[in-house]
């Protein structure tokens, strides 16, 4: 059995909440190799997006999405506003007419998201981005539902999968982003794309495991 | 934090205001979405130049809006970009029908929101050329990097457009002429302090009393590489040899000398550095033809400075002698 809009609305919710809570972490990991912003922007974003989200009436989880990244695109500014922008607006496009998501329906929906966010960032894996934490999180959710694991099994398992590939990032070379301007001196910090985007798949599994 | 602010959250948006109500007679201003525009745009049958960039930098870019120089600016949060829907409206705002120029610096952020802004202008029927700025030498620039930064160049890519557009030129030549001011020209910063974002509250990184930060960027990130503080000639030394072996500049060039403060520092300490700049490339056999010492493109408070050369040909310098008549940048108007 899946998840519906109302499990999607937490999810957003928890997300902001998320970064809200951790507003001045997200900065602070930010400012040890860009430009100290991460966080402040992050929630200014999703503080836009909660209303627009309190306001739709039509339950559409496609629609919740698409409106969440046009929030974010307007609102966020950076590379993060176009980047998770991005993401959002290919979960829309993936769960397009679906009312109810399975494990593997959400697996192929993130990666997909991960797909579009590397083209437009022109990142790849082990660039110490975002995507390091989302790539293995979505593959991590592939394999669980080839497995036939639960959904709530699964969701953790690819919650575990972005954190692992979250600290991954520590000892990495930035080559995108404003971190790679600083060359070896990126190594040894967490990139704080990366620990939003576990934030992010924390927040489904929370919302997406509590409606089951 | 020490600042003369009044709540964070609304320093962009206060600042605007401050500059619609300070040069009502040459900028009108957008607060929504937040962005300057020339009084008179659009101006039918010109190149429009717009430009766009985290707010922090001032007077870079709202401050150099104006005749001679950009038809609009989109003013992005502090340090943070603009947003696409912004730099549509105000690319819409000032396009007369000739096409629109994006002067970008070369930026993750600042390139993905200004891609989606041209993609999105593109549906609506106006023509966009987007050049990228990325002058900072201080940057390894290789393929497995976001490539070098965007600083000091934009400011003189500003006004050579600027001029350019203004003289009627079509948009493939001014695009063209910004891609070989770029090409011409090579920067390089250093900071000897910080500087605090008013939502971050605290500076971005912390530097010694007896420290320097040689590399810098213009956001408060950190450098290449941290030194002992060294004398105005020898700091002016090293950042003027980076820059003048990059491109190279050689024996017989002639150039535009750009000393820039980041902010925080004294003009008496600007004249100090470009004194001792002249003597520099005296020493190399290259001749300052122009020059523009004083704070244009910053870093909020930060202390240091950064140096840009550009150089320049008779075409280049005809049309920065051009007229200009913009808050920032004013002669000849």
């Amino acid at each position: 059995m899946g998840v519906g809009y109302p499990e999607c609305v937490s999810f957003v919710r928890g997300f902001a909440e998320a970064v809200a809570a951790n507003r001045e972490y997200l900065t602070q990991l930010d400012a040890e190799i860009g430009d100290a912003d991460h966080g402040i922007n992050m929630d200014r974003g999703m503080r836009a997006v909660l209303p627009k989200v309190e306001a739709l009436t039509d339950q559409d989880i496609s629609g919740l999405f698409r409106t969440v990244a046009m929030a974010l695109i307007s609102t966020v500014g950076g590379a993060s506003g176009p980047l998770y922008g991005t993401v959002f607006l290919q979960l829309s496009s993936s769960l397009k007419g679906e009312s109810e998501i399975e494990l593997s329906g959400w697996a192929e929906a993130v990666l997909a998201a991960v797909s579009a966010v590397r083209a437009r960032g022109k990142a790849e894996p082990g660039d110490k981005t975002m995507v390091d934490a989302l790539l293995p999180a979505g593959e991590a959710l592939r394999e669980a539902a080839a497995e036939g694991a639960t959904l709530s099994e699964g969701l953790a398992r690819g919650t575990e999968a972005a954190r692992q590939g979250m600290e991954a990032t520590i000892p990495l070379l930035a080559r995108r982003g404003r971190a790679s301007y600083l060359g070896e001196r990126s190594q040894g910090h967490q990139d704080p794309g990366a620990t939003s985007s576990w934030l992010l798949m924390q927040a489904a599994e929370a919302a997406f495991a509590k409606g089951n | 934090m020490k600042k003369l602010i009044n709540r964070p959250e609304d320093v962009v948006r206060e600042e605007l205001e401050g500059i619609a109500l300070a040069h009502s007679d040459r900028v009108k201003v957008s607060l929504d979405p937040y962005y300057v525009m020339r009084k008179d745009a659009p101006v039918r049958g010109k190149v429009a130049v717009v430009s766009g960039g985290g707010s922090g930098h001032e007077p870079m870019h709202g401050g150099f809006v104006g005749r001679g120089m950009l038809d609009a600016a989109c003013p992005g949060e502090v340090f943070t970009s603009p947003t696409p829907d912004q730099i549509l409206a105000a690319t819409k705002a000032v396009s007369g029908g000739a096409g629109v120029l994006h002067i970008v610096k070369n930026y993750t952020g600042d390139i993905l929101n200004f891609e989606m802004a041209a993609e999105l202008a593109k549906e609506d029927g106006i023509q966009v050329e987007a050049v990228v700025t990325n002058d900072d030498v201080a940057v390894q620039d290789s393929l497995y990097t976001a490539g070098r930064r965007g600083v000091g160049i934009t400011v003189l890519a500003e006004k050579v457009c600027g001029a350019a557009a203004e003289a009627g030129r079509p948009l493939g030549e001014v695009a063209a002429l910004c891609s070989k001011v770029n090409a011409s020209g090579r920067s390089m910063g250093m900071a000897l302090t910080s500087c605090t974002v008013p939502a971050a509250g605290k500076p971005t990184f912390e530097l010694g009393e007896d420290e320097m930060e040689i590399g810098i960027g213009i956001h408060g990130e950190p450098g290449r590489e941290r030194r002992r503080l060294a004398t105005a000639d020898e700091i002016v030394e090293v950042l003027a040899s980076t820059i003048v072996d990059d491109l190279p500049f050689k024996s017989g060039d002639r150039v535009l000398a750009f000393v820039n403060g980041m902010g925080g520092t004294p003009l008496i300490e600007l004249y100090v550095v470009y004194r001792a700049l002249d003597r520099f490339l005296r020493g190399r056999g290259i001749a300052i033809e122009r020059n523009l010492v004083g704070s244009y493109i910053t870093s909020l408070e930060m202390a240091g400075t950064s140096i840009t050369l550009l150089r320049l040909d008779d075409e280049l310098l005809g049309l920065w002698d051009a007229p200009v008549n913009t808050p920032g940048l004013r002669w000849g108007a």
